[in-house]
């Protein structure tokens, strides 16, 4: 059982709170992990990824091989164009469809939907819109996760499991809105698959 | 025996504190900063009493390394690549004292200059210096290094470097940990003259570097970090070093390399191991991450054709490697289906929205478009990032400090106005002694020191100006009415242009100051409150 996983977004968007999730929830299993992190200028609002590998079996490269990923989520919907080339056939395009302008040459968004929509396996969703009407915005990342929850080899219960550990230290109402919003991404990628 | 989840650095910094580390020294750069993070915020080091503030300069940092280790106790001093260029007549000079207590130099290069200015390797430096080198090709290797590296060094008598790279750095995964050592007590070199560098004595001291160099080479050959592996197919024999092997093992399913392959983690060069690989191999293949520093000695002046890497093309010359190149190289097809389209464009790294730099830096181009383009001489920080649109505002950025003696240069060849743009911390890093140079001369120059009151491009560190600049600078001998500070806001945009044509126009030494804090560390002081 292998599953890589190509994070993607724009530095101070926070994609790593989405690593430590699933990476937690990998742990409770006794997976193996690398995760491989963009840390420095890049975060001064440029584009950042990380790859998070997930095994059963010795993972050798911190490095997704192109052509190696079972999934890409992506925070931003430009930045979920970025990394194709690092899919499997048959890999799953996981974008959220709220953009992030920090650039004047920003291309047409409907270009962009419609580039995501152009690869078949792909669920793009409004992660923001769906977190704002549970509480507010900030928990966009875990309705990603929660769209992202069913083309990865771990349970509904692992990933909860997961939120719950990196969360729980803030308080209850903050790990059950963050649970919240992972049903309601997971609700909408079962719906429109 | 517990297990957690670590990045490289953070490896690191568990495995120093593991070992009864009494102090770690360090200047922010990435991607080396979460490593003195790491102690700066564990609770055992804070108990332990392990000295972790942050030094004004690699050099400083690593100077006072080398005294924890004089007086027998357990030392890391950590930096990027190009800090070991400020640290290195501390670095080279320390090989030849030798250490005390057990004393690791650890340095992380950056291949492919993900937020540096070149990809120099720092193994070259070890050579240079002929001390012995740990690089990692996992985050428990680098934790199990670190761990044994500091009796390695006390056993020895010699500084060891550990030379990570940006993935190693920037990587999670789990690490187990070993059970903790007490600290050294307080013990001096049993010759209180060994780290004097007396002519006399550091020819002694030299001579027996050279004479612990085969000992060293018998450690590597010997060493658990560095193996041979003896496959089925011998038409290519592969030499792997650090976290390449990674990238090596990775085109294979676990298990199943095909190849006989020499790992290297652990310098000097194994020789013997590489002579028994090169002996039954048609042909070598060195995966290094960095320059090619092995391929270069094996290959030599002959240049043998046998051994193929990055000087014959079979892999770039530069840039980091991944698992896609290495298995090119080793004749694999590379299978994707998609392409990125070509409207998916770059998205650079910018300074922050509401960030102060941006206001000085409006200002500055107003008065600067009454003179002829290429005046501003910049530096190592976020304000780098000025140099891309829309701001297009500095035209230099080398080294730590060089914006104010480049601009000094530029005036002495004529070229008045000439601007140095620094911040606070790069100032007190290496700006001030430059500074002195332009006060001794009187010379026609305007620099700013845009203080955002930290190190802000690794991520806000403390920076050792402390709202001290104008002290620091009046010290040095600026005349207090060429001192000039100002708060760089929209609506206070007038008086900054005001301030700046004035100094601009005055024929010595100016210093103009704008200070306001960092957006990013207020914002997380705000939510600290």
């Amino acid at each position: 059982m292998k599953t890589d996983i190509i994070l993607a977004g724009v530095g101070g968007q926070g994609i790593l709170s989405i690593a430590a999730v699933i990476g937690s929830a990998a742990l409770t299993k006794n997976l193996n992990i690398k995760q491989s992190e963009v840390h420095g200028m890049s975060q001064r609002g440029g584009e950042v990824y990380s790859h998070l590998r997930i095994s059963d079996q010795t993972i050798a490269s911190d490095l997704i091989p192109l052509g190696g990923a079972d999934l890409i989520i992506a925070v931003e919907p430009l930045e979920s164009l970025r990394y194709l080339t690092y899919l499997k056939p048959e890999a799953w395009l996981i974008a959220n469809s709220k953009s992030f302008i920090n650039i004047t040459n920003y291309p047409d968004e409907e270009k962009i939907f419609e580039e995501i929509r152009r690869y078949k396996n792909h669920i793009l969703i409004d992660a923001e819109d769906i977190a704002k009407k549970i509480k507010t915005a900030r928990s966009s990342n875990m309705v990603m996760v929660g769209a992202a929850a069913p083309f990865m080899n771990l349970t509904v219960e692992e990933l909860e499991n997961g939120i719950r550990s990196i969360f729980e230290s803030k308080g209850e109402e903050i790990v059950s809105i963050n649970i919240e919003s992972f049903r309601k991404g997971r609700d909408f990628s079962l719906t429109n698959r | 025996m517990q297990k957690l989840l670590l990045l490289g650095d953070e490896a690191i910094a568990q495995a120093a504190i593991d070992a009864g580390l009494s102090g770690v020294y360090a200047y922010p750069g990435t991607p080396s900063t979460e490593i003195t993070e790491y102690i700066q915020n564990n609770k055992i080091a804070e108990q332990r009493g392990i000295h972790s503030e942050w030094s004004t300069n690699e050099k400083t940092a690593m100077e006072s390394a080398l005294g924890m280790s004089y007086a027998g106790k357990r030392t890391m001093v950590c930096m990027k690549h190009v800090g070991l260029n400020v640290a290195a007549d501390t670095f080279m000079n320390a090989a030849i004292t030798g250490a005390n207590g057990g004393l690791l130099m650890v340095v992380a290069d950056d291949p492919s200059m993900h937020s540096s200015q070149n990809e120099q390797d720092s193994r070259y430096f070890a050579d240079f210096a002929l001390i012995p080198v740990f690089e990692p090709s996992n985050q428990q290797e680098a934790y199990d290094m670190i761990y044994s590296g500091f009796s390695f060094s006390e056993k020895y008598q010699t500084p060891v470097m550990i030379r990570i790279t940006t993935r190693m750095a920037h990587s999670r995964a789990a690490v187990a940990t070993k059970p903790m050592i007490e600290q050294n007590q307080i013990s001096l070199p049993g010759d209180l003259r060994q780290f004097v560098l007396l002519p006399s004595i550091a020819r002694r001291n030299y001579k027996q570097l050279i004479s612990k160099q085969d000992i060293f080479e018998d450690a590597s050959e010997i060493s658990t970090f560095n193996s041979y592996f003896e496959g089925s197919d011998k038409s290519i024999g592969i030499i792997a070093c650090g976290i390449a092997f990674n990238y090596f093992a990775e085109n294979f399913e676990v298990g199943e390399i095909p190849y006989s392959y020499v790992k290297v983690a652990q310098y000097p060069i194994p020789k013997k191991l590489i002579q028994q690989l090169y002996a039954s191999c048609d042909k070598i293949l060195i995966l290094e991450e960095g320059y090619p520093l092995i391929e270069k000695f094996i290959k030599g002046f002959h240049s043998d054709p046998k051994i193929i890497g990055r000087l014959d093309g079979t892999l770039p010359r530069d840039g980091e490697l991944n698992p896609n190149l290495v298995g090119k190289a080793l004749g694999k097809k590379l299978i994707t289906q998609e392409t990125v389209s070509t409207f998916v464009v770059q998205r650079p790294p910018a300074l922050c929205p509401g960030c102060g730099h941006i206001d000085v830096f409006n200002a500055l181009n107003e008065v600067l478009a009454a003179y002829s383009p290429g005046r501003v001489f910049s530096d190592i920080g976020c304000y780098t990032l000025a140099a891309l649109p829309p701001l297009n505002a500095i035209n230099s950025c080398v080294d730590m400090g060089a914006s104010i003696t480049m601009a000094k240069g530029a005036s002495d060849a004529g070229l008045q106005p000439a601007v140095a743009f620094i911040g606070d911390s790069t100032f007190t890093h290496s700006g001030m002694t430059g500074l002195l140079d332009c006060v001794y001369e009187k010379t026609p120059i305007t620099i700013i020191i845009s203080d955002n009151a930290t190190t802000g491009m690794t991520g806000g560190q403390s920076s050792h100006a402390e709202n001290r600049l104008f002290q620091i600078c009046e010290g040095l001998g600026v005349e207090k009415e060429h001192i000039r500070t100002f708060n760089p806001l929209k609506k206070n945009h007038a008086e900054a242009v005001q301030i700046i044509k004035e100094e601009l126009e005055y024929h010595g030494v100016s210093v103009i100051i704008p200070q306001r804090e960092c957006v990013r560390t207020l914002e997380r002081t705000h939510k600290a409150k």
